[in-house]
């Protein structure tokens, strides 16, 4: 067979192709590329027109732009912060503080929201009526009322039942609840702690190893192992021993009553506990729903022969059940990690200093460079959904049942 | 063919979005009167300045204001649209043209005048922040508020004051930060912050809204100043020669003894200066492109300064304030008018 001139590479029957001369107009492949180029153009052009255009907008309205302002002093003063802030501290650090705090917030509602969803969707599948019906009722009631509100009742009614900081709750001298936040003590770290964080880590790491020969061991010979008491053992022990070894390099520092507040010590204020109570409870009742559906979809079959095979009722959901029905769970439960994440922006309603409140907000503003503001602070939660989104994915795929 | 259609659609998109124009003199003046209502920006709920009742009517000096610019401009004082702002969206509302008018107890600052793209056409209240306590928290001065939790307004000079004092005193305090003077109002009531700082004249405002008004002192020292005014964008003189030429019209009716009540004797006055003012007489309102009995109207509609004061926030009101430093320049006050003419 003859080979059309111009064409390179092998022929039929395999072996890459390489690009055959240009035929014209006719040939799709140019059109397609040509209107792709085209459209390309287009949009690049939009883009730019749009930012000329704004930049020139608010020239001539006299608003000043640029990102300047990230290196003024901010003035003003931040209830909760991570790191070292004062009232002379730039707007760059407010950025920072908010980061943190939104963050902070939205990890641990993430780590809530998935222990008490899992709970509550296994719960709605048990055999005991009861605690089935407790948990319907628990999702229907937190599925359907609005987050602002619930955030509003755990707020101000949980603001309304504490006693004020001269009649606070305390738990001996050490712990005291009142409303202005839980006040707890601080660990103080002497000189010799390392020891036992060392210590800690290698017991960690030494029951990592453990549970995966003992992992291999069952695979291959079919013998059992205590896994989770020595794991247990191991990362508890060698800390508490290093501890006392190293004399008890731990100091506390109390929180006490001075003046008007409490000084000293860990304060967990009242806005991120009800913002915190809030996200969970509201998130948790999405996730157990979910959490339901990926067991429902495991076939029924699944079940049974695990149960003929002489498992109990927790080691088939563990062993069987679960792992299979993650892959059903895994990318609606990214939405919902995503969603619980754009929700913390509503701390601005109760006075949280989150990302959206100090910055997007106060420092909004004070400054009134609202374009930059708005841009910045879209990016960050961009950044973040996409991660969150990103390691999902990875999990979700790592997960996957690989077809043999 | 897709993509080509795509590709024009985009740019037809693109090439109508034109842009849009600054403030054009004149602009500002001539869309108010084609719309036929100013639309003016007012706070959310403070009472003596712009707060709504239960059918929605809007009173405060700063409703009062806006009323004044309508009266002059429109011929109608009611002929205005009031839209309520948090302290963080007024001077973006501003800013993009949504409100022709800010009368929101705004503080004059340097910042907000010059880097913000607007402008402060006079002071109607001359105020400063001061700090509300509870009586039985037993403090009788700021000075004593070191370590304490106060409740402050998102967004204000009120917070950068704050910082400001405690820092300058070596006290250290926990700000617990909200969005509207409501809720600061609550939280205080609540028990979540000892003291509740804002302007002495909010103070008083919001001190009627706590559950038991009488158990609420306001503490003496006055830590800043706060010169509250009417703001308009850059560029368009036109509309800030009218707003601002309100304001002196009510300061210098009140300074010649023309009121509501006594309008009509005061038309038949002889004093030249009072002619002018009800535009009787000398170059009337052609300067600001208004009819010439645009003061005339204010005064009909609205009163003067000295009874707008008076109604909202002085002794005809619960507030009970004293003029202190609003009173005329002649009494030992601040305010103070040009003359018309």
């Amino acid at each position: 067979m003859s080979r059309p001139p111009g064409r390179s590479g092998q022929g039929p029957g395999g072996g890459r192709q390489l690009l055959p001369r240009w035929t014209g107009w006719n040939d799709p492949r140019l059109r397609a590329l040509v209107f792709q180029a085209l459209f390309l153009a287009a949009v690049l052009a939009l883009a730019g027109f749009i930012v000329h255009n704004t930049l020139a907008n608010l020239a001539s309205r006299g608003i000043s732009t640029g990102f300047g302002f990230l290196s003024t002093e901010a003035g003003f003063g931040i209830i909760q912060t991570l790191i070292d802030y004062s009232e002379t501290s730039t707007f760059g650090r407010t950025f920072i503080v908010g980061l943190l705090n939104t963050l902070l917030v939205s990890l641990l509602g993430i780590v809530l929201a998935t222990l008490l969803g899992f709970v509550i969707g296994v719960a709605r599948l048990s055999g005991n009526w009861l605690v089935a019906k407790l948990a319907a009722a628990y999702v229907e009631i937190f599925r359907n009322i609005p987050l602002l509100l619930q955030i509003f009742f755990w707020y101000f009614a949980v603001l309304r039942a504490l006693p004020r900081p001269r009649d606070s709750l305390a738990l001996g001298d050490v712990a005291f609840l009142n409303l202005r936040g839980l006040y707890l003590p601080r660990p103080l770290l002497e000189p010799g702690f390392g020891w036992v964080l060392a210590a800690a880590a290698a017991g960690l790491l030494a029951a990592l190893l453990l549970a995966r020969w003992a992992k291999r061991r069952r695979l291959t010979t079919g013998r059992g192992f205590p896994t989770a008491r020595a794991a247990l053992g191991l990362v508890v022990l060698p800390p508490v021993l290093a501890f006392a070894a190293t004399g008890g390099p731990l100091g506390w520092e109390l929180p006490a009553l001075k003046g008007f507040n409490f000084r000293g010590g860990v304060t967990v204020i009242p806005e991120l506990a009800a913002l915190l109570l809030a996200l969970s409870i509201y998130t948790a009742a999405f996730i157990a729903e979910i959490v339901r559906a990926g067991i429902l979809a495991v076939p029924k079959g699944q079940t049974e022969a695990a149960a003929a095979l002489g498992l109990k009722r927790g080691q088939v959901l563990r062993l069987v059940v679960i792992p299979q029905a993650l892959r059903v769970i895994i990318p609606p439960l990214t939405s919902q990690y995503l969603n619980l994440l754009k929700n913390s922006s509503l701390a601005t309603a109760i006075g949280y200093p989150d990302l959206v409140n100090v910055f997007a907000g106060t420092t909004l503003n004070q400054t009134g460079q609202a374009v930059e503001v708005i841009a910045m602070t879209m990016a960050v939660y961009l950044t973040i959904s996409l991660a969150i989104s990103l390691l999902m994915n990875w999990y979700n795929a790592r997960i996957a049942l690989t077809e043999r | 063919m897709r993509n080509l259609r795509l590709a024009a659609l985009c740019s037809a998109a693109a090439l109508s979005l034109l842009p849009a124009a600054a403030a054009v003199a004149g602009e500002t003046l001539d869309a108010v009167r084609e719309r036929g209502e100013l639309r003016c920006g007012v706070n959310t709920g403070l009472p003596g300045f712009s707060s709504a009742d239960e059918q929605g009517k809007w009173t405060g000096i700063d409703v009062d204001f806006c009323r004044a610019v309508a009266a002059a401009v429109l011929g109608d004082a009611d002929k205005v649209k009031y839209t309520p702002l948090t302290a963080k969206e007024r001077l973006t509302a501003v800013q993009t043209g949504e409100v022709d008018l800010l009368s929101r107890n705004t503080t004059w600052t340097l910042t907000r005048d010059t880097s913000l793209g607007l402008n402060f056409t006079g002071i109607v209240y001359y105020d400063g922040q001061g700090f509300m306590v509870k009586k039985d928290l037993g403090v009788t001065s700021a000075n004593e508020l070191d370590g304490a939790a106060v409740c402050i307004l998102a967004g204000t000079t009120t917070e950068l004051n704050l910082a400001d004092y405690f820092r300058a005193n070596a006290m250290s305090y926990e700000p617990v930060v909200f969005d509207t003077a409501d809720q600061t109002a609550r939280g205080f009531d609540a028990g979540r912050c000892d003291v509740l700082t804002s302007d002495q004249s909010q103070l008083y405002a919001l001190r009627l809204k706590l559950a038991a008004p009488d158990k609420a002192i306001v503490l003496p020292e006055v830590i800043s100043k706060e010169p509250l005014g009417p703001v308009v964008r850059q560029g368009d003189d036109d509309w800030f020669n009218i707003v601002r030429w309100t304001l002196f019209a009510l300061v210098g009716a009140e300074e010649l003894g023309v009121s509501s009540k006594s309008l009509d004797a005061m038309k038949a006055s002889p004093n030249p200066a009072v002619r002018r003012l009800l535009g009787l007489e000398g170059d009337k309102g052609s300067g600001l492109g208004l009819p010439d009995d645009w003061a005339a109207r204010i005064i009909a509609q609205v009163g003067n300064y000295g009874e707008i004061f008076e109604r909202n926030v002085g002794k005809g009101s619960p507030l009970g304030i004293e003029r202190g430093l609003n009173r005329l320049w002649k009494n030992g006050g601040l305010q103070y008018a040009p003359p018309i003419r």
